[in-house]
């Protein structure tokens, strides 16, 4: 007997039609891709009973599990349901049958570097983010994704993302700690932007060019430069891999606050309602807001936030990609 | 006079004691941290219990109270010079545990007892400042004080221990001074302790034994051919990265630099700020024209621990003791996980195998 499966629904319940005929895969969402060893036995018996005993780890950093057979989804997301129970509802995620699997594949899994929980260049713990966050987006059908890096390296590489969140710290100077050693300045000009130059034995900071990468208070031997008791973000947006025009994210919002980025990204899902072409199965957002402006974009994501005082907003964008044809966006 | 008092009491007693000294602990900053969300333990003024950190060993040493990182030595305006004032005119209490008292101890030689004069500087701050022990019996992971002789002091005018008879808080007061602030106290009966657990008696402890210990090698015999066995140091030319962080934390590091700034829009007004210069940051001996004495990081390295456990003792005679302290600071902020007690030691194996092979 043949198979007749509605697409559109096991899609959204996170399988996928893959290449071999009458097999599925199940994705996994781990957000913040950081998760208690509890879970492997239920990721490992899924793999084992139904699949194929392996296991992809995804770039998103989840899991998927392919080679399994259509009919077992009922009995694969019964199981599912301790990691969306554990991983999903108990950081305030509304789901209403965990029994029935994942109820939204849009919003991909939110993934982070690792963070200050290891990372000592990380600016804050990322994966803390990724779980306040994940309530905010999912469940959600349409096409985003999220990433959460802690300081300007961007190794989650937030510039490939709709939205790339990047920690920073604005440094805080102690003119009297100062020794004028040069350590900050070395290595802000080395690795950074070369915001610090040496005045007078010591140093001088252009606000303008500081990233807020926190390499000054890395290198400091006596504490001159602390961290800013707020921890700050960077919002770069519309980054994208793809065929079509693969760029990287420009800079959206520069030294916002937590509050605003959550703001931003939840007012995407209203304008993408109203703007995506519907005539498609899907639009990624940054063709959307290629084709609806930046304008009618910022004016949306900014309705009724309260901006924090030392934000700065971007009054363009500009990207830094590339096409494959001069005439790619030219009519035909 | 020794007495055990109340969380309350100790407050109403250094309010008391606030007005006539300025007093200085260990404070807990929460997220100064280089690394984010992690604290540092530095020393400031503080009124009350709670402002104290009384459980971890500080970050930095409280040497920048005497010895500040940065201050003006002289302003001048054309011609004419001026000595600053001191900031604040009140005699000071630092409460330390004893390696930092110590320390100070070792520095007062450096600054006072090194050459023709005294330093005018050190000298007119360091003489408003008297010590308070807190009590340290254990020690910490890199501590090695007990090794350095430097685990006893009996220079404070008053001593503080949270481990007799907790929650009660343990003070011994030596000073006559102190012990008429400490009776002026107006105290509620209700927020004292019992007369039985007040007067209960105590003795106040010192660390008896380190986790880590150091062999130190005898000063008059250390042969010359240790200075120039490349062999010995050359590991520290790459293992070292000369980020300055043993020489900034370490009580006894003392030395500095001055430099002359002029106020930008007048070349002819400025001042002399003079700050720390040290063995493992840059610029350290530069001389006229960029040459370095020490250039790659294994010389300083050598420099440095000569200078701990090998030039000072020599300079200052015997009963000065080492240098170092064994407050292990330099161990606790090594970003390479260098670890001083271990040079040392492999330092003292070296000596004593060649004064072995010497006696073969």
């Amino acid at each position: 007997m043949s198979l007749d499966i509605n697409r559109k629904i096991i899609q959204k319940n996170a399988y996928r039609i893959t290449k071999k005929r009458n097999k599925t895969a199940i994705r996994i969402r781990v957000p913040g891709g950081h998760l208690e060893t509890k879970y492997f036995p239920i990721i490992a018996q899924i793999a084992d009973q139904f699949g194929n005993g392996s296991v992809h780890i995804t770039t998103r950093q989840g899991f998927e599990i392919p080679d399994i057979d259509y009919k077992y989804i009922p009995e694969i997301n019964k199981l599912l349901s301790t990691l969306i129970v554990g991983l999903e509802c108990s950081i305030g995620v509304s789901i209403n049958n965990p029994e029935e699997g994942y109820p939204a594949a849009g919003t991909r899994n939110i993934s982070a570097c690792i963070g200050n929980r290891v990372c000592p260049f990380a600016n804050f713990d990322t994966t803390s983010l990724a779980l306040r966050m994940e309530k905010e987006v999912y469940p959600n059908n349409f096409h985003i994704k999220i990433a959460i890096t802690g300081c300007p390296n961007d190794c989650i590489k937030a510039h490939l993302q709709d939205f790339g969140i990047i920690g920073m710290t604005e440094p805080q100077y102690i003119y009297d700690k100062c020794i004028g050693c040069e350590a900050c300045i070395n290595a802000c000009k080395k690795f950074v932007t070369g915001a610090l130059t040496l005045h007078n034995h010591k140093v001088k900071k252009d606000h303008r060019r500081c990233i807020g990468c926190g390499e000054c208070i890395l290198k400091c031997p006596t504490s001159a430069w602390i961290r800013s008791n707020k921890t700050f973000f960077r919002l770069i947006i519309l980054g994208r891999t793809g065929k079509k025009n693969p760029r990287l994210a420009a800079t959206f919002l520069n030294w916002a606050t937590e509050e605003v980025v959550i703001q931003v990204i939840k007012n995407i899902y209203a304008l993408i309602d109203k703007e995506i072409d519907k005539s498609l199965p899907k639009e990624h957002l940054g063709y959307i807001i290629d084709r609806v402006g930046f304008n009618l974009f910022k004016n949306s994501v900014l309705q009724n936030i309260c901006l924090n005082e030392e934000i700065k907003i971007a009054q363009n964008l500009f990207f830094i990609g590339y096409q494959y044809e001069k005439d790619i966006f030219m009519e035909v | 006079m020794k007495r055990n008092i109340t969380k309350n009491e100790f407050n109403l007693f250094f309010n008391l004691l606030n007005i006539h000294y300025d007093i200085f602990a260990p404070v807990r900053k929460k997220g100064q941290g280089a690394f984010s969300d992690t604290d540092i333990i530095y020393y400031e003024k503080v009124v009350t219990f709670d402002e104290i950190e009384w459980a971890e060993k500080s970050t930095y040493s409280p040497k920048d109270i005497v010895f500040p990182v940065s201050q003006t030595i002289i302003n001048f305006i054309e011609d004419r010079l001026f000595i600053p004032n001191m900031k604040s005119s009140k005699p000071i209490y630092i409460l330390m545990r004893p390696c930092d008292i110590n320390g100070i101890k070792r520095i007062d030689e450096i600054f006072l007892n090194n050459g023709p004069s005294e330093d005018f500087y050190y000298k007119r701050i360091r003489e408003k400042i008297s010590f308070a022990l807190i009590e340290c019996i254990d020690g910490f992971e890199n501590c090695f004080c007990v090794s350095m002789n430097a685990n006893k002091n009996s220079d404070w005018d008053f001593a503080i221990s949270l481990d007799k008879y907790r929650p009660f808080i343990s003070i011994e007061i030596k000073n006559a001074k102190i012990e008429n602030i400490f009776h002026s106290m107006v105290t509620d009966a209700s927020n004292i302790a019992a007369p039985e657990v007040a007067n209960k008696n105590f003795e106040i402890c010192f660390p008896e034994k380190n986790l880590k210990k150091v062999m130190l090698p005898n000063i008059n015999e250390m042969p010359a051919s240790i200075y120039s066995d490349s062999e010995f140091w050359d590991e520290y030319k790459n293992r070292c990265i000369a980020c300055g962080r043993c020489n900034t934390t370490c009580v006894t590091c003392s030395c500095f630099s001055t430099n002359d700034i002029r106020y930008d829009d007048s070349q002819n007004v400025g001042e002399r700020q003079r700050v720390w210069a040290s063995c493992h940051i840059s610029k350290f001996s530069m001389m006229a024209g960029g040459h370095e004495m020490r250039k790659d990081n294994a010389s300083r390295m050598r420099f440095k621990t000569f200078h701990k456990i090998y030039d000072y003792k020599k300079r200052f005679g015997e009963e000065k003791g080492h240098m170092c302290v064994g407050c292990g600071r330099c161990d606790d902020n090594c970003p390479e996980y260098i670890s001083f007690s271990m040079i040392i030691n492999k330092l003292s194996a070296r000596i004593s195998a060649d004064i072995n092979e010497g006696k073969k």
